[in-house]
């Protein structure tokens, strides 16, 4: 019977199927500076609170390299398995909405038809006699106190938020 | 994050549901935000497995092991939509819905004795789907017998225009056929998945599966899908570069958790954000960014993406080369207990956990978990079976037919029998159906 040829042959056993057995390499640990948890935390928008984090971040990142070792020349990134199709796209015309008010119920911060949100970061000037706050909460420099080029906006400027 | 969250609106699926008279009965508990695969992550503790309680799986273990305390092995129901899975075994309800987006409907209803059916990417809206990974996602559909998660999937599948990425082809709800017979059909057993750690008992009841057809009159073969080994580490990319970018609505400001800090924007995102997410959720928001970043966004990102597409292309080869339906198993081993299952961390269980599930995921095709038998110790044991694209409907006939040679056995809760002993007298029946 087929079944017992295919068990009793040792077959099957790619060496990468130990998959989820975490070996970090240590010629790429060690890859996360500091400068580059600061620039992720700054990304993410989460810290990441402990060194475990970090330790568990480099095991990902040494598990994700064992992709290197595929052979994918001329092969195209694939976005959707529904590739071949056409996108349906709806007429432009309004068919719902006018729920303003069931939106903003789930917010915790509303004023009228506003979602509040705190200061952006540029609000707080350096030096004026005013208490400087570290607008970044973490114990890694803020990208606005860097040394150097980096001058502070005045508060009548507008800065979008996401500019590092 | 979502602790108090009212949604102002409903998913397209329960929606469907709702409106064909479908009665709501609570929600379920899962791992956060769907990560995981034993159900022990979630805000509200981890799910317990209604077969801890099971006749079947005291009985053995009083026969092995006198004298210890039952109470201390309560077992994982799997995951993530463990708290679906554990609702419909115990009888709290006739199907459940939940999420599949590396397996994690398959995971809980093979450890639950459950079909636990993930349909076709493009068939089933996954407007109001939080998303996990947009282009594996699907919502995913546990019951105690195939017949009615045919009848669900008739609810629910078919084009949403809330949701672009559901095909347009026409879906009318079906009755499934009863096959008599399936010397017509080629069975695939793909090699790659025969790996070390399987189960003995998983491996002997996969090739006894496969002997079942066989000598029904199926064609049985063996076929390679050479990138397996790589699906895991290219979902594990490709989830968490999602992860980063889908979790990025979460801030505190339209809706969910917000803290107290009102310093700063920054301030005040990052503190919800630490708040709301548990370290699982927010190692892999972190891995995420990392693999965005300029500098190995190539190297990862695209990378991974080049690699799913030999793996979708190993299955459309296969199925193209004349095989109709692919058989493997679903889990490594039965249901473990809650205290060995947390000895290892997230990553590292999710990768174990979604071994056999998640390439289906990448290739967008149509699996359903089978329950089997139960284990030497009296626990379920499942088998997937793998359908090419939008062949929802075969599929779900060749698993009813493997479900009637199988005949698994009905869970025996005592304390939930007493009261009710003439519905369960027909221990035959697979379930207590929502066709009766």
């Amino acid at each position: 019977m087929w079944a017992r040829a295919v068990w009793l042959t040792s077959r099957g056993v790619l060496g990468g199927c130990q998959a989820f057995a975490t070996k970090a390499n240590p010629q790429e640990s060690g890859r996360i500076t500091a400068a580059v948890i600061e620039h992720l935390e700054r990304l993410a928008l989460v810290d990441f609170g402990s060194r475990e984090a970090v330790a568990r971040l480099e095991k990902a990142i040494a598990f994700a390299d064992r992709l290197r070792a595929v052979d994918t020349d001329g092969v195209e990134p694939m976005e959707s398995v529904l590739e071949d199709r056409c996108l349906y796209l709806r007429s432009d015309n309004v068919a719902e909405g006018n729920c303003a008010e069931e939106l903003l119920q789930n917010s915790h911060c509303v004023v009228e038809e506003y979602f509040v949100a705190p200061p952006g970061p540029c609000a707080f000037k350096a030096g004026s006699g005013t208490t400087e706050v570290n607008p970044w909460p973490y114990n890694s420099l803020s990208y606005y106190f860097q040394t150097g080029n980096i001058s502070l906006p005045k508060l009548d400027e507008k800065e979008p938020f996401l500019h590092s | 994050m979502l602790k108090g969250y009212i949604p102002p609106f409903n998913a397209t699926v329960v929606q469907k549901l709702l409106d064909q008279g479908a009665l709501l009965m609570g929600k379920t508990n899962l791992d956060e935000f769907a990560m995981g695969s034993g159900s022990t992550d979630g805000v509200f503790g981890p799910v317990k497995n209604p077969w801890s309680y099971s006749k079947q799986y005291r009985e053995k273990r009083r026969q092995k092991a006198q004298g210890e305390s039952e109470a201390a092995d309560c077992l994982i129901a799997g995951g993530s939509s463990g708290g679906s899975a554990a609702a419909v075994s115990a009888f709290t309800c006739f199907a459940a819905l939940g999420s599949d987006t590396g397996g994690s409907t398959r995971n809980p209803a093979a450890h639950c004795g459950l079909v636990g059916f993930k349909p076709s990417y493009g068939l089933v809206s996954r407007h109001g789907l939080i998303p996990l990974v947009n282009s594996m996602d699907v919502p995913g559909i546990l019951t105690r017998c195939v017949d009615d998660t045919a009848i669900v999937l008739g609810v629910l599948a078919g084009h949403d225009p809330k949701d672009s990425t559901t095909v347009q082809d026409p879906v009318k709800p079906f009755m499934l056929p009863s096959l008599t017979d399936v010397n017509k059909l080629c069975i695939g057993i793909p090699k790659e998945y025969l790996v070390p750690e399987l189960s003995s008992e998983v491996r002997s009841l996969w090739s006894k599966a496969a002997g079942l057809f066989e000598s029904a009159g199926a064609k049985v073969i063996e076929v390679s899908l050479p990138h397996t080994s790589y699906s895991i580490v290219c979902y594990h990319v490709l989830c968490t570069s999602e992860v980063a970018s889908n979790m990025a609505r979460f801030d505190g400001l339209e809706y969910g958790h917000r803290c107290d800090i009102n310093v700063s924007t920054e301030a005040m995102y990052a503190a919800t954000r630490r708040e709301g997410f548990n370290d699982v959720v927010r190692g892999r928001i972190l891995s995420g960014n990392f693999f965005l970043l300029k500098e190995n966004y190539e190297n990862y990102f695209v990378k991974a993406q080049k690699v799913r597409r030999l793996i979708a292309n190993d299955f459309v080869n296969i199925f193209n080369s004349g095989v109709d339906i692919l058989l493997t198993p679903t889990t490594l081993s039965e249901a473990v207990p809650y205290l060995e299952f947390i000895k290892e961390d997230n990553r590292t269980r999710s990768a174990q956990g979604d071994i056999f599930t998640q390439a289906v995921n990448m290739a967008g095709l149509p699996a359903v978990s089978m329950p089997a038998a139960l284990s030497h110790q009296g626990l379920p044991i499942g088998l997937q079976f793998i359908g090419r694209a939008f062949c929802d409907q075969k599929l779900l006939t060749v698993a009813k037919w493997f479900e009637k040679q199988v005949q698994f056995p009905v869970i025996q809760l005592p304390e939930l029998m007493d009261g009710c002993s003439s519905v369960f007298e027909n221990e035959k029946l697979a379930s207590v159906s929502l066709k009766h």
